[in-house]
């Protein structure tokens, strides 16, 4: 009775042989599009060292201003932005200037590209139940596969540099969004969308002026969790060549420098906690109108 | 403006809600089954069970009953929020059922306003915000949408509230300005899910009146759901009584006051004021005799035309049409026993020998 001692496994020439002409079909692959996919990609890439350039090199004065600015018009809240800038101060003080911006730089054309992705694959899930039960396994693989995993094939197809590691981030950042935009616009009320139609509105002005408005708080959730998401990847991302603050972390694990890895793991918390807080207090603000009760 | 030239014929209507309404319609309209026994046997709930109606234009054509009885189903379809499992809906000529998504479109842009009974407002938007909403989806000018809108508003008694969202206006506040929303459209037909339900009486006879007034200068036709009879026979040309799905009885408020189909819908009009609903041009008889001393409209009411009768000590009076034409005599008698009758019946409906006495 041997079928109940052990696993009746795959005969280990076929699995060899399986695995063998998969990782040869892909390198074939990889042989004969590789360059055709990096062509596709080069737009993307000049697009995220403009921006990286441009944190970099311009002065940290104005760019503290700036940023300062954005914070304080996204939240309206002094507290959030002293908070901000004191932070950007210490990472300075420290000398993680440059790394920071480059990270910066990484998360704000990640969580770009995850948002244009990310809402209409959202409204296509939110408006068809077929895209639903193709996309929704779909988002489970790319949250829960170790990054590693999916890091080989596009390490493979694109080689080390900005652009694997970007991609990397976005597979890993880009499902909040997607699952929060479907949620959102599924939310909205049905008789409100019933007198929509009541008046005649077709499916883009439905989408424009009631679904997306009153989905707008969700999706902003969502923006938040793919921020987050997005930073959490940074390390990740800097061992297929992305520089910024990923790597002195790197370099920490591998020489056993406790005080660097410290430092810089407590930058990304910094930055994290500026967006969090930012975005929150943007989405709040988006549903003041909900907030407002009887006066 | 133009008077409203759009009738509605609702005809032979089902509506079957469930997976699989067309299996089941045909045990409805050939075996007669009726809503509890649809719901039993097969677990699809009947909303509309052969229903017909022609609504003229320019008229307010009521539609009263139970909750559940129907009339939100059949108010939806006619601008075809809901389609009918079979059966037609001609609105203005044109076959609801066949228009393509597109001109169903413009038909609901351009021809039918409706007022929801949830009031079904955009929550992101100020009020202002809400009553040019229609006007936004028909594209009309930003000036011309916001001058329409204010105007509306004012009309409804929100002009400060305007930049309010409308969590932060009280229930009829919201209603009215579902109204407003509706009315700015300037559609020939109005289609209104008890639309003055959630007002306080005062205003609410405020908001019948705007209705008649605007009736009184454009003529829409309009389709409106109550459950307050008063209301109904305030401001309805013709009032429809629905009762799980079928509508028992349809006609003038008088005839329906007067004659009551089945005692479902007596039940309805028991509590009614005759008095004030029922006009003496109801009771008119051919002339005969001497001409009276005291002539009336015939569009007074019972209790105005006994209170006039008796302070001129007279026991008959000539009723007159609108030109002033003699059309017929009232006797004193007779109004008084009207009156009584449905005093009576108010208190004590077992006692038919009251009825007869006298
Ligand atoms: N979408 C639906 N699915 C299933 N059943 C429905 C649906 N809409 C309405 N019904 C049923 O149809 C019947 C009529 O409902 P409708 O809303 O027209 O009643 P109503 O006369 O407007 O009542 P109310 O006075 O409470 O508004 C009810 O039994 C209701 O349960
Ligand atoms: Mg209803």
């Amino acid at each position: 009775m041997s079928f109940f001692d052990g696993f009746p496994v795959m005969d280990a020439d076929t699995l060899t042989a399986l695995k063998k002409a998969i990782d040869g079909g892909f390198r074939a692959f990889t042989r004969e599009f590789g360059a055709t996919v990096e062509d596709f990609f080069l737009p993307l890439r000049s697009f995220l060292i403009f921006v990286e350039r441009l944190l970099v090199t311009t002065p940290w004065p104005v760019v503290l201003v700036v940023i300062a600015g954005l914070v304080y018009l996204a939240s309206r809240s002094w507290r959030l932005v002293a908070g901000a800038v004191v932070a950007l101060l210490a990472i300075g003080y420290f000398g993680m200037w440059e790394d920071t911006m480059r990270t910066l730089a990484m998360i704000v054309v990640a969580t770009l590209m995850s948002v244009a992705i990310g809402i209409p694959l959202g409204i296509l899930m939110a408006w068809s139940a077929k895209a639903r039960a193709v996309m929704l396994p779909v988002l489970d693989v790319m949250q829960t596969m170790p990054s590693f995993v999916y890091l080989i094939p596009v390490v493979m197809l694109l080689g080390i540099g900005k652009v694997p590691g970007l991609i990397a981030v976005v597979i890993y950042a880009a499902p909040p969004i997607i699952r929060l935009t479907n949620l959102g616009i599924r939310l909205v009320d049905k008789d409100v969308l019933e007198a929509a139609d009541a008046f005649g509105a077709s499916t883009w002005q439905k989408l424009g002026k009631v679904q997306l408005p009153l989905a707008l708080p969700t999706i902003m959730a969502g923006i938040n969790q793919t921020i987050m998401a997005a930073l959490s990847m940074v390390v990740v991302a800097s061992m297929i060549g992305v520089q910024g603050l990923g790597q002195p972390v790197l370099k920490a694990i591998a020489n056993q420098y406790f005080t660097l890895g410290v430092f810089n793991g407590f930058a990304i918390v910094g930055i994290a906690i500026i967006f969090d807080r930012t975005s929150q207090a943007f989405g709040r603000r988006l549903q003041k109108h909900r907030e407002a009760e009887h006066a | 403006m133009p008077e409203s030239q759009t009738s509605i014929e609702i005809r032979n209507v089902y509506k079957l809600f469930g997976p699989h309404p067309e299996r089941y319609v045909g045990a409805v309209r050939d075996g007669g089954m009726n809503k509890a026994e649809l719901l039993d046997k097969h677990n699809h709930v009947l909303g509309l069970s052969n229903v017909s109606l022609d609504i003229e234009a320019g008229h307010i054509q009521v539609i009263m009953g139970l909750s559940g009885s129907g009339k939100s189903t059949l108010i939806r379809h006619i601008n075809r929020l809901i389609e009918p499992t079979a059966g037609e809906v001609i609105v203005g000529g044109t076959d609801v059922r066949a228009l393509k998504p597109r001109e169903l479109r413009d038909f609901r842009r351009t021809s039918a306003a409706m007022v929801f009974q949830k009031f079904a407002l955009l929550p992101h938007r100020t009020v202002l915000g809400n009553v040019v909403f229609g006007l936004e989806i028909r594209g009309l000018p930003r000036d011309a949408q916001l001058e329409r809108a204010r105007q509306w508003i004012d009309r409804v008694g929100l002009t400060c509230f305007e930049d309010k969202y409308p969590s932060q206006l009280s229930g009829g506040m919201q209603q009215r300005v579902g109204l407003a929303r509706a009315l700015a459209n300037d559609a020939p037909i109005l289609l209104m899910d008890e639309a003055f339900s959630a007002l306080d009486p005062l205003i609410r006879v405020d908001m019948q009146t705007i209705l008649l007034d605007l009736q009184a200068e454009v003529r829409k036709t309009v389709v409106f759901i109550t459950h307050d009879l008063d209301e109904a026979l305030r401001i309805g040309d013709r009032v429809a009584i629905m009762q799980d799905g079928e509508l028992v009885q349809q006609g003038r408020p008088e005839e329906i006051v007067l004659s009551p189909a089945t005692s479902y819908v007596e039940d309805f009009v028991r509590q009614v004021n005759r008095g004030r609903v029922v006009k003496v041009a109801a009771l008119a008889r051919p002339l005969a005799g001497p001409p009276a001393a005291l002539r009336m409209p015939s569009a007074l009411s019972l209790a105005d035309a006994a209170l006039r009768l008796v302070e001129a000590r007279l026991s008959f009076a000539d009723v007159t049409d609108g030109k002033g034409a003699v059309v017929g005599r009232v006797h004193l008698d007779e109004v008084v026993r009207t009156l009584a009758r449905s005093a009576g019946e108010a208190e004590a409906s077992d006692d038919p020998p009251a009825r007869l006495a006298g």
